[in-house]
């Protein structure tokens, strides 16, 4: 604790002071909320877990296979940490939570990689649309965090109902892989099974491929397509076994007895590749917060409507609580300012009071600037129900001032983290990095909400806009119809803006318990770092 | 007047003697072997002369290098220790000859113990008690009949032992006549390969003897004394490793006994300096001549101990032409003193030598112990020389303070980086015969050593042992983190705990745990618990396992735990969590059982081999052991030559059943 003692930014800097009173009926009541809240997550994360179901399972195992979480935990280093993406993938619709495949971010000999396991339990492994989405999604975040890939192939391809939304699009992942060949980012295909038609090219796009004796099967058709094909007859070992393609093609690389033999060659090779991040690392002092995270249940609202200091949740967050805060007299509906996270420095920009009017939108600009200046990743936590609407700021510039902040976000070149809150609705969400701003990692809180706008708003809107057209058209305006058409939308919208929901539909890389917060800060920041940490330059900074 | 002393020793009795030479303000010379450049004996010498090579009979067997190295530093005297050219009369009388004092006995006084036969018609005649028996000559062999009855006279049972040599080596107990025959013939093949001399003689066998030894000393001017007793009956293949001072087996009277046979045996045979007289006990009291250790014991520490006597001291002021100092003539016994040696070997291998890089050695400063220690952190142990790596000795007011003592100061020393017989040594001083003193030299016979080293524990101090062994791996791992200030095993949709397997005594036990910041959550053998940590290195654990909290003392050897805490001691063996397929050695193959030296390869590749045929003769620590086959078959693969060192698993040679394809 030395270093935490002398270093400069330990010694000047000012940790923040909680004024949280733990004791309040506000503070209980967040509490309960959240907790219940993470109960539903927990059931939600159990369908994940479970895969196709018991039966499927008992059925895998009895084969003397692995399920794809085990796999995945006898890969990971031990006791490293693995930060599991899009778990709620495909909720709501008609496929299993989870869609049929994990991701997730972590360290396998010592390198911080992207794993993408096939859960064969789920339909054979099968891929729908939201397995695709999944999956692209977790080879862009390893393209552009520049974090090495391993596949565990055990996939009967596509669900075949389902090509029209698929086919097209798959070909991506191919692409993909290649592309990150290309960009010197090693792949590694470990094929523990089905991996046919289309499912063979991963193996075969991939830098390193290893195959399992008598379960991995590559190949383009099999022995029924072969034999209608060209009325040979073949069977699985010959079109595609892991001896064939480890002494004949040559497609694998290495031929394993067995599962975890597979899994302790992926291991080797990962040792061998002699990866180095190319970001700068921590280099601050990671001390951890003063305040207790534990407590963040108590801040993170009930109800997104009653805003909430965002310096009690950077208190929880960031290390030794240290934020050194920018601009914190101008525009204070967002608060801005330099901290560090497991000793990466970052820069801050949270929403206080949910709007944000031109000075809160050209103090973000400006910051978003200086963060570029200084190669620092910038963390937006995400609170707002948008850009303040009204005459007074119309007539003062308000979308000059929005699309400032929107084009600085945009072209930022730092890593961006996000994480909403509890409230991400109308332009807010794009000023504030939302999804389609291309962050490294997007996260909510278990209890937030993103949409255009609240539900109970966009409802009213609606109401509103129906009373003017049937006044135009001097029509009779139904009240009662009226009435329950905007129930009813607003529980629609409402459900929309759930974060399963936008997780479910892949808009988020995964629903947080508050708590967490820091953990997945740090993970994501050191994956950042594998790649370079550089800002975008130019201009200098404008003083807006 | 000695003024420069060279030892003609190694390890911790090199460094013994120096110590004491060093107080009486006396030079000291080293001779080191090549693997010893760096020993601390080589250091703490005023000087160090090398002897180039690292078996025993190129260095310090080599009697002539040792007397050339003290001619060219100019050392007046030379202490040979114990082994070695130590109870050697050449080499005391090439000393001589070179104007050098040889701290010991007379040359003749050595050559008159040497032969076993002869010590014993010496000891006979000087009215000392001996064993009856006989050695056996042509003549008797040819005769049955005669030899019969010689052993009937005798009284069954017999012991035949080699009659030059010692250590164990060809000594066969016969209780029936018709065993006596091939039991003669056996003895005698052995003895002729191991000593060079076929003779063997048969003598009365002492049921449950106990091992009661004499420490004499005696000047140049005809003055003897003895130094009452040393009991080292915990014996393992006949090789003491517990040894204590005074006998419980002994009173006054019979003390005074024994004491006066030591001193007439000394005078005997003109004895000078310090020497040992050994006897075995029968459990009625009689005792018997066995032999004169003409040199300073290893066990020497425990009479020290208790008598207050530094006796490298007296041996250098007696060399000196000094009478015997008075303490030696006062000496009187006060309290209790035990000492432990502790071995570098792997005990539940059948006590088979073991090697190594001691990373870090630390035995705790308690009251009343004393550390004579031949290592120090870093020290390696090959393959050349004994495995005794140090004694630890423990004084006592009782008996009983002295076990309790040394118990504890065991339990909590740490030997990184090589196996040890430590927790049988432990095992031992807890068990209740040897506290109770009921101790013979076949104790380890009657308790097995791998039970004493592994005492049976309560469930929840295994438990909490073992979660302790798998939370310093993880710290340690977890120093070389990608991130190490993330939470350790942190998942955001947990699925299955962390896993550790770890072998205790031949059974795999899974350790699972999760952590939350300071509290684990934990099963071990399917037993779940919960933990508070309260400070983790990888040297201890400070842990409360559901309500008791205790710390628990982590040493690690690669993948052994040593693991002490709650009162007990465990040794645990982390299952690698993958297993290489090649790693697997093929069926048939001869594995050597220990790291040594091929010292003949007695068949070919191709020859046709039964059951129990020898295939080769392996050395290591002074003892040959025969690698046979362990079935019929047809040697395929000989992967040793005679004189190549070879590690301890090394594949010596592959054997293909009949019938089988290799």
């Amino acid at each position: 604790m030395t270093i935490v003692a002398t270093h400069p930014r330990a010694v000047e800097g000012t940790p923040l002071r909680s004024r949280l009173d733990t004791a309040s009926e506000l503070y209980r009541t967040n509490r309960a909320a959240q907790l219940k809240f993470l109960a539903e997550l927990d059931d939600q994360l159990d369908l994940a877990r479970a895969g196709g179901g018991e039966r499927y399972r008992q059925r895998h195992h009895d084969r003397g296979r692995l399920l794809v979480r085990e796999r995945i935990e006898l890969l990971l280093d031990r006791d490293a940490p693995f930060l599991e993406l899009s778990t709620l993938a495909a909720w709501g619709s008609e496929f299993a939570v989870g869609a049929s495949v994990v991701t997730g971010i972590g360290v396998v000999s010592g390198v911080e990689v992207v794993i993408l396991g096939h859960d064969p339990t789920v339909r054979g492994g099968a891929m729908n649309p939201y397995s695709l989405k999944k999956t692209l999604r977790a080879l862009e975040i390893a393209r552009r965090n520049r974090l090495p890939v391993v596949n565990l192939v055990e996939s009967g391809g596509a669900d075949l109902p389902n090509q029209a939304d698929l086919f097209v699009q798959a070909g991506k992942i191919f692409h993909d892989l290649s592309e990150l060949s290309a960009l010197g980012i090693p792949t590694i295909a470990l094929v523990f099974g089905n991996s046919t038609a289309g499912g063979a090219y991963v193996p075969g796009m991939c830098d390193y491929t290893v195959l399992v004796d008598q379960q991995a099967k590559v190949f383009l058709g099999g022995p029924p397509l072969v034999k209608m094909a060209t009325g040979e007859e073949s069977n699985d070992e010959d079109l595609g076994g892991a001896a064939m393609h480890a002494r004949v093609s040559g497609l694998a690389d290495h031929f394993a007895v067995d599962e975890q033999d597979a899994i302790r060659i992926g291991r080797r090779i990962l040792s061998e590749i002699n990866w180095r991040k190319l970001g700068p690392g921590p280099s601050l002092p990671a001390d951890p917060p003063l305040y207790d995270p534990e407590e963040l249940l108590g801040i993170a609202p009930s109800d997104f409507r009653v805003p909430f200091d965002p310096r009690e949740v950077l208190a929880r967050v960031v290390d030794g609580s240290r934020f050194g805060e920018y601009k914190p007299d101008y525009g204070t509906s967002i608060v801005t300012g330099w901290a560090s996270i497991h000793g990466f420095p970052v820069g801050v920009l949270a929403n206080a009071n949910g709007v944000l009017f031109s000075e809160e939108a050209k103090k973000a600009s400006e910051f978003i600037l200086l963060a570029n200046q200084a190669d620092t990743p910038l963390v937006f936590l995400q609170n707002t129900t948008g850009y303040m609407v009204g005459a007074a700021y119309e007539q003062g510039g308000i979308i000059k001032d929005g699309a400032k902040m929107i084009n600085a976000v945009t072209n930022s070149r730092v890593p961006h983290l996000t994480v909403n809150m509890a409230a991400s609705f109308g332009a807010g969400n794009y000023g504030m990095s939302g999804r389609a701003y291309d962050p490294r990692l997007m996260f909510a809180w278990v209890g937030a909400k993103c949409a255009v706008m609240g539900a109970a708003q966009l409802a009213g809107v609606l109401s509103i806009v129906g009373k003017a057209a049937a006044a135009a058209a001097g029509r009779p305006f139904d009240q009662e119809a009226d009435d329950r058409r905007r129930e009813e939308i607003e529980g629609q919208i409402s459900a929309e803006s759930h974060s399963f929901f936008m997780s479910g539909k892949l808009y988020d890389d995964g629903v947080l318990d508050p708590r967490d917060t820091r953990t997945v800060l740090g993970i994501a920041l050191s994956a950042a770092h594998s790649g370079p940490i550089e800002g975008r330059r130019g201009y200098g900074v404008f003083r807006m | 007047m000695v003024t420069k002393l060279l030892i003609a020793n190694r390890g911790e009795i090199a460094s013994r003697i120096i110590r004491t030479a060093h107080e009486l303000d006396i030079a000291t010379v080293a001779v080191f072997s090549d693997p010893d450049a760096d020993a601390p004996f080589a250091r703490e010498a005023d000087e160090a002369v090398r002897l180039p090579g690292a078996t025993p009979t190129e260095t310090y067997l080599r009697g002539d290098l040792v007397i050339a190295a003290a001619q060219r530093t100019g050392a007046d005297a030379i202490h040979p220790g114990y082994g070695f050219l130590s109870e050697n009369a050449d080499f005391a009388r090439a000393c001589a000859a070179a104007g050098i004092t040889f701290i010991g006995p007379p040359p003749d006084a050595i050559d008159a113990m040497g032969s076993k036969t002869r010590a014993k018609e010496l000891m006979d005649k000087a009215g000392v008690p001996v064993l009856p028996g006989l050695v056996i000559d042509s003549d008797l062999l040819a005769d049955g009949g005669q030899l019969a009855q010689a052993a009937a006279d005798l009284a069954f049972p017999l012991l035949v032992k080699a009659a030059y040599g010692g250590g164990g080596r060809g000594m066969r107990i016969v209780r029936q006549v018709d065993e006596l025959a091939e039991a003669v013939a056996g003895a005698q093949r052995e003895a002729a390969s191991a000593f060079g001399n076929a003779t063997v003689f048969l003598e009365h066998y002492v049921e449950r003897p106990r091992h009661i030894e004499v420490q004499i000393f005696a000047d140049q001017h005809g003055n003897a004394v003895h130094l009452f007793e040393r009991e080292c009956s915990i014996q393992r293949r006949y090789q003491k490793i517990i040894e204590e001072a005074p006998s419980v087996a002994v009173d006054d009277e019979l003390r005074e006994r024994l004491g006066s046979a030591a001193v007439a045996a000394a005078n005997a045979i003109g004895y000078v300096g310090a020497g040992t007289v050994e006897f075995v006990l029968d459990q009625q009291g009689q005792f018997f001549f066995l032999e004169v250790n003409t040199r300073l014991q290893v066990e020497h520490p425990v009479t020290e101990e208790i008598t207050g006597l530094d006796l490298v001291r007296a041996q250098l002021l007696v060399a000196e032409g000094a009478p015997l100092p008075d303490e030696l003539r006062q000496a009187r016994i006060n309290g209790h003193a035990i000492e432990v040696r502790l071995y570098a070997e792997d005990v539940p291998a059948g006590f088979l030598p073991a090697t190594g890089t001691v990373h870090r050695f630390e035995v705790p400063a308690l009251t009343g112990i004393r550390v004579d220690s031949g290592i120090t952190d870093g020290s390696v142990i090959g393959v050349h020389y004994d495995p005794m790596l140090a004694k630890i000795i423990a004084y006592g007011p009782t008996r009983a303070d002295a076990i309790r003592r040394l118990g504890r100061a065991l339990a909590r020393t740490r030997v990184d980086g090589v196996t040890t017989n430590r927790e049988l040594l432990v095992g031992i001083l807890r068990e209740e015969e040897f506290r109770a003193g009921a101790i013979d030299t076949g104790y380890l016979n009657r308790h097995d050593p791998v039970a004493l080293s592994t005492p049976p524990l309560p469930d929840d101090v295994l438990a909490t042992h073992l979660l302790a062994a798998a939370l310093t791996a993880a710290t340690r791992r977890r120093a070389n983190a990608v991130l190490p200030t993330l939470p350790p095993g942190w998942r955001n949709v947990p699925t299955e705990p962390q896993r550790t397997v770890l072998e205790v005594a031949g059974k795999a036990i899974e350790v699972r745990y999760r952590q939350y910041g300071d509290r684990v959550k934990a099963s071990v053998d399917g037993r779940p618990l919960e933990a508070l940590v309260h400070r983790v290195d990888t040297g201890l654990v400070d842990i409360t396992v559901d309500d008791v909290r205790a710390t628990v003392y982590v040493t690690r050897d690669g993948a052994v735990f040593h693991l002490d805490g709650r009162g007990a001691s465990t040794v645990a063996r982390e299952v690698p969590r993958f297993v290489e397929p090649g790693a697997n050695v093929a069926p048939g193959s001869l594995v050597a059982p220990m790291p040594g030296t091929v010292v003949r390869v007695v068949v070919e590749e191709g020859a046709t081999v039964t059951t129990g045929d020898v295939v080769l003769v392996l050395e290591a620590m002074k003892m040959e052991h025969t690698v046979t086959a362990p079935q019929d078959g047809v040697v395929v693969e000989i992967n040793a030559r005679q004189g190549q060192t070879v590690d301890g698993g090394h594949v010596l040679a592959v054997l293909a059943a009949d019938g089988e394809q290799p």
